[in-house]
Order: structure tokens, then C-alpha cells, then sequence
């Protein structure tokens, strides 16, 4: 594998992730800085074609991050996330990309220590990869 | 010699078949072995027809060898591998060597056996079989052609008892019934009352046709319920298995012919049907000691 | 409406071995509905034949396109006419008509099918399609109940059930699979007219339709 900019992106929901997100930014807590966030209405927004994308235009890791279960504010949209990150994992498995280069987590609006907790692991994960 | 099977059915108090189950192979000793072990102890010897599934010597071959012995067989026909044509041509074949008892099948299907990727054929099931022997009896060939030489056959078809549920299976073997035939074997019994309320019904609806209880080795208690689970049509009830499992380490085998000695003698003595057919598959050596067990 | 399922990715990297530049070819008809070759779909396998590529070092071009039947020639030209100059090899994910249609009417490019079609089915849930017809060419459904024993029987009897039922009235092959004779025998059972499966049915006539089968309108 060799993806010069190892971007992590992060699909996150604006009623919660991306609040999150914005919260680490404005608590200047530290977090790699080569992650791109793009801001979706609903983590069920993100379709399986969008991760795949995000890859083939050279992303190394992606996450989707929405609501805890139960708490969707559009009901199932975290729920289908969950099932399509699922699906989108095996279909990359069949490429070669491998050892949870994907994959979905759930926040609240006020969990800004697990955001930077995720992001920092997905990139040691990349990083683990790179050197290999 | 043995008497001609329908002459057996005709006029014995209890007929008595057993199987002797072809080889994977060309070679044919084994095959003679049992059919000289068994050939005068039963009325008749069934020859299996790549028996679930799995491609064997073909049970028209080893009937030929049960003749030449001096034995009376029952060729089995399934639906599964031959289309009408290929059944017809086997079945003038058949009776021209002096085999004329038959066994009508549908056949187990292609998944259970060792050629799971063959293309199944089904171009019959089995009343159409038995309707089939009929017409070639009559002189006929399906196509409604006279035959140069003509067939008499003693026509057999299976039953299963213990299906669940059991009506759709009534109905079939009405049909069965309706189209005719000299003897039925059942898939394996061990419930005996079942076995009588079946047989209650059944003279209701044909007062003629001999039906045979099929009886099923069983060796273990592994192998019991490995037959539940994979072999089309057997249901062993839990309290055999119990038994089985019971018995001391080695002596399954030994319990499995007691069980099937104790049912065999239990139909015979309460005259619950009019005979038994006995299948040990790959056993066939230890079917005199099941006929014993059994007194017969 | 026919039912299709991807190939499996090795089988359709080896079809493509050697080749530089495709066309990737979707349908929006019946394999849309079932998941398996819409335009989704294309996006979708593209992202991976290009990831599995640049992977290797030799990065596929794929050109992309829907059509909206791929089993109606008009349709086929119209779409991919000009596309078509532009690439070695065309990769459908239409069904086998779909991929032979495409094939006749570009002889000079070898086409590819990305799909299995495996049956004539519907959905029988979300995302779970089932086999209906038998495609035999002489329904019986009217005294079946409205079940096709041809292709929901496993041995397709027409005096059934076979002796394999098993407990509860599951097939012989599957013990997830109904017993279409059971079924049957409920349906019938059901509506009184259980005399329908009573009767017996001669040999079926299995040459209904001769293959390959062409049916001509009379105003043709």
C-alpha cells in the first residue's frame, strides 16, 4: 500500500460527531492532522459507494460517525450505517484492504475525548500498515 | 432355487426381504458373498439403486449375479439418473435376464450423495413409474408403440409411515395404491403402534397389495441420530437412541440386532402386516443373526 | 423479474487480465431490484476493480454507463454507442440476456458478465429474492394452488411429495426449505380442492418448450 497522504476521513453527523469535532478543534485538544471531516446530516447518509470512493481518491482509513444507538435523531439512519460500513468492510476485504481500515462508531454530542480516542487509533493502525 | 417372489407373496403368512447393496467398483466377490449368504434365507433380495446418491455397481447388474446364484431379486428403479426412455430400455433388458420384480422410486436427491454436481434428471416420480411397468405389462411402450416381446412384472413401491406430516405423504401413496401394485416396502418403522394405525388405514384403501415394514439396522446411538438428521425419510425415536446409548461400550452393534429382532418377531406374532424388509446397510453379513433374533 | 448475483471479484479479475480499459455496463432493470447490477452497483465494483488494480501497480480505466433495459438493442446502441469506441473490453453486470444482447451488437469487443443469473423470482423480503417458475412452458399453477412444483419441488414431481419430507414438512434437500408438495397440500386444503392433488398427472411434457425457445406474436 502507498498513500502518501495517509488521509483519514471522517464522515461525521452533525448532530453529534461533528459536533464533537468542532468541540476537540475549539478545546484545542490535539488530533492528527491529516484527517479530513466532512459533515453529513445523518450518518445513514453515507452510502457504501461514498466509502469506497474516499479510498479509491487515496484515503488509507475512513470512519463514520454517528449517534449512539437509539438516540438517531432520524430514527434507523445510524443503525443502516452500521449494516453498510459492514458490508462496505467485506467489499474492501476483496481488494486486499484489510484490518478494520473501516468502520463505524457511535458518539454523543459531548464525547470529545473518544472522538481524538478513534481518530488516533485509526491512524496507528495506518501507520502500523505503512510500515510493515 | 427360490420361488418366484409373487408366488411368495401370494402364498406365504410372512415374506421375508433383505438388500444386498452393490460396491463402488467393478469387482463383484463381495457382492456374490452375501448374496450366497442370504439368497435362501429370505423371499427376496432387493439390489439398491446408487443408493443415496452415491454412484455404485448398478443394481441391474447385481440382480443378474442374485439370479445366477439361484436367488430371487428385486431390481429397485429410482427416477433420479434415467429418463423414461433409459427406464423403458432397462426394464425390457431386466425381464429378458429373468429379473421381474421391481421396486418403483422417486429417488433420493443429488445433494445427499458423492456427485453433488450432476444434473438430476426427475423425469418421472414414482406413481408415474408404477403406471409406466403397467403400460410396458400391457404390451405397450409409453409412446403408445407395441413391443416385440413382452414384460410381466411384479410391481413394488415404498411408503413412509413416520412422515410429518403425514397427510400430503397419504395422498401419494393413494396414488400409489391406485395404480397398482403387488407388494409395498415401508422406509423404516420402530414405532410399532404408528405401525398399526398405518397399516389401519392402509387396508382401506387397498385390500390386496402386501406391504412389507421396512426394519433398519441401527449399530449405535451415533449412528441413529446421524440417520435422523441425514438420511432422507428415517426418523429413529429418542427412547432407541436411549437404548442404544445405554448399552455397554462395543456392544452396540449387538443391541441394534436385538432391537431389530425384537421388532421383526412383534409384528410377526401380533400379524401387524405381512412381512418385513430388512436393510443392514453395509451389514449384510449380520442379517442370519437378525433372523434369528427374530426366530425366523 | 430475474434474479442475478455478482461473480465473485477473483472470477472477474481474471476476465479482465490484460485488459487497460473497459467499459462497465449496469442495467436498470431487474438486476437494479435485486441489488446486483444497478447503477449502484457499477459504482460500486468500479471503486473496487480500480482499487484492486492500482493495488497491483496497473491501474484499470473503467468508463462507466446504465442502461435502461440491457435486453432491448435500441436501448443498448443508444447508451453505448460512442462509449463503446473508446475501450478494449465491455464488462456487463446485466443478466445473461443483457451481456449477449450487448455481445451481438458490438461483435468486435469481447463482453464479460459480472453477474450470475441464477433464477425467476420476487422478493420475498428486503434484500432476500426466491425462485417462483419453472419457465417450463405449460403452467400447472391452476391446480397447484398457485405453487410451481416445476422449480419449488426440489426433484420437480408432479405427484408429490417424495418420501424425503422432512419432520415439519421441510425439504429433503434443505431443512430451511419448504416442501412445495406440503405447501401445496395446505393451499389446496385451504380453498376445499384438495381433489386437484388427489388426481394423478401423467408424465410431464418436457418439450413444452424447445430450446432455445422463441415465441413469435401473431401480428409480428
Amino acid at each position: 500500500m502507498n498513500r502518501e497522504d495517509n488521509k483519514i476521513v471522517a464522515f461525521c453527523c452533525e448532530h453529534s460527531a461533528y459536533q464533537v469535532a468542532d468541540k476537540a478543534g475549539r478545546m484545542r485538544l490535539h488530533y492528527p492532522d491529516n484527517v479530513r471531516i466532512i459533515r453529513v446530516p445523518c450518518a445513514g447518509r453515507v452510502d457504501v459507494q461514498h466509502i469506497l470512493k474516499a479510498f479509491e481518491k487515496g484515503a488509507a482509513g475512513v470512519l463514520v460517525m454517528g449517534c449512539q444507538e437509539g438516540a438517531c435523531q432520524h430514527l434507523t439512519g445510524n443503525t443502516r450505517a452500521k449494516k453498510r460500513v459492514k458490508y462496505a468492510e467485506d467489499l474492501l476485504k476483496e481488494v486486499g484492504i484489510d484490518g478494520g481500515r473501516v468502520k463505524m462508531v457511535n458518539l454523543a454530542p459531548d464525547m470529545a475525548q473518544r472522538f481524538i480516542r478513534e481518530v488516533k487509533e485509526m491512524a496507528e493502525k495506518i501507520e502500523g500498515e505503512m510500515r510493515r | 432355487m427360490a420361488i418366484h417372489f409373487r408366488e411368495a407373496l401370494k402364498t406365504k403368512d410372512f415374506t421375508v426381504t433383505t438388500e444386498a447393496g452393490p460396491v463402488k467398483g467393478a469387482s463383484t466377490e463381495k457382492m456374490q458373498g452375501h448374496i450366497e449368504l442370504l439368497k435362501d434365507r429370505v423371499d427376496a433380495l432387493n439390489v439398491t439403486d446408487n443408493q443415496s446418491s452415491v454412484m455404485r455397481y448398478p443394481s441391474l447388474g447385481t440382480c443378474l449375479l442374485v439370479k445366477e446364484h439361484g436367488g430371487e431379486p428385486i431390481l429397485q428403479i429410482t427416477c433420479r439418473d434415467r429418463n423414461r426412455l433409459a427406464i423403458q430400455a432397462d426394464l425390457l433388458f431386466a425381464y429378458s435376464r429373468g429379473v421381474d420384480n421391481v421396486l418403483c422410486l422417486t429417488g433420493d436427491s443429488i445433494d445427499v450423495g458423492d456427485h453433488k454436481e450432476a444434473k438430476p434428471v426427475f423425469d418421472l416420480d414414482s406413481a408415474q413409474l408404477i403406471h409406466l411397468v403397467h403400460t410396458l405389462n400391457s404390451g405397450k411402450d409409453m409412446a403408445g408403440n407395441e413391443l416385440d416381446g413382452g414384460v410381466d412384472f411384479c410391481i413394488g413401491a415404498s411408503a413412509t409411515p413416520s412422515a410429518d406430516p403425514i397427510e400430503p405423504q397419504l395422498v401419494k401413496f393413494q396414488k400409489k395404491l391406485d395404480a397398482g401394485v403387488d407388494f409395498i416396502q415401508t422406509q423404516a418403522v420402530y414405532d410399532l403402534e404408528e405401525l398399526k394405525r398405518f397399516m389401519e388405514r392402509t387396508r382401506k384403501m387397498d385390500e390386496k397389495a402386501k406391504i412389507l415394514a421396512g426394519i433398519v439396522l441401527l449399530v449405535g446411538a451415533k449412528m441413529a441420530a446421524f440417520m435422523n438428521e441425514n438420511v432422507p425419510g428415517i426418523f429413529v425415536p429418542q427412547y432407541l437412541i436411549d437404548e442404544l446409548a445405554q448399552a455397554p461400550k462395543g456392544t452396540g452393534l449387538s443391541k441394534g440386532i436385538e432391537i431389530a429382532g425384537r421388532l421383526i418377531r412383534q409384528i410377526r406374532e401380533e400379524r401387524i402386516c405381512d412381512g418385513v424388509h430388512i436393510m443392514a446397510i453395509g451389514r449384510e453379513e449380520r442379517v442370519p443373526e437378525i433372523l434369528e433374533a427374530a426366530g425366523l | 423479474m430475474i434474479i442475478a448475483e455478482r461473480k465473485p471479484l477473483e472470477e472477474i479479475k481474471s476476465m479482465l487480465s490484460g485488459y487497460k480499459k473497459i467499459l462497465l455496463v449496469g442495467c436498470r432493470t431487474c438486476v437494479t431490484i435485486c441489488w446486483a447490477g444497478g447503477e449502484k452497483e457499477v459504482g460500486i465494483l468500479s471503486s473496487q476493480l480500480k482499487l484492486a488494480s492500482s493495488g497491483e501497480g496497473n491501474e484499470l480505466s473503467i468508463l462507466e454507463a446504465t442502461v435502461e433495459r440491457q435486453c432491448e438493442k435500441e436501448m443498448v446502441i443508444e447508451e453505448l454507442r460512442d462509449k463503446v469506441q473508446e475501450v478494449e473490453a465491455i464488462l456487463s453486470m446485466g443478466c445473461g440476456v443483457g451481456v449477449q444482447t450487448i455481445a451481438e451488437i458490438f461483435e468486435e469487443k469481447p463482453v464479460f458478465p459480472a453477474l450470475n443469473t441464477t433464477f425467476i423470482g420476487m422478493p420475498e423480503a428486503e434484500g432476500v429474492w426466491v425462485e417462483k417458475c419453472g419457465t417450463c412452458g405449460d403452467c400447472m399453477l391452476y391446480w397447484t394452488g398457485g405453487i410451481c412444483p416445476v422449480v419449488r419441488c426440489a426433484k420437480g414431481l408432479l405427484n408429490g411429495p417424495c418420501g424425503g419430507t422432512r419432520k415439519g414438512g421441510k425439504c429433503e434437500i434443505d431443512p430451511e426449505k419448504d416442501c412445495a408438495w406440503v405447501l401445496i397440500y395446505r393451499r389446496l386444503e385451504k380453498q376445499g380442492r384438495l381433489d386437484l392433488m388427489r388426481k394423478y398427472y401423467e408424465p410431464k411434457n418436457y418439450r413444452a418448450v424447445k430450446r432455445p425457445g422463441r415465441v413469435e406474436a401473431a401480428t409480428a
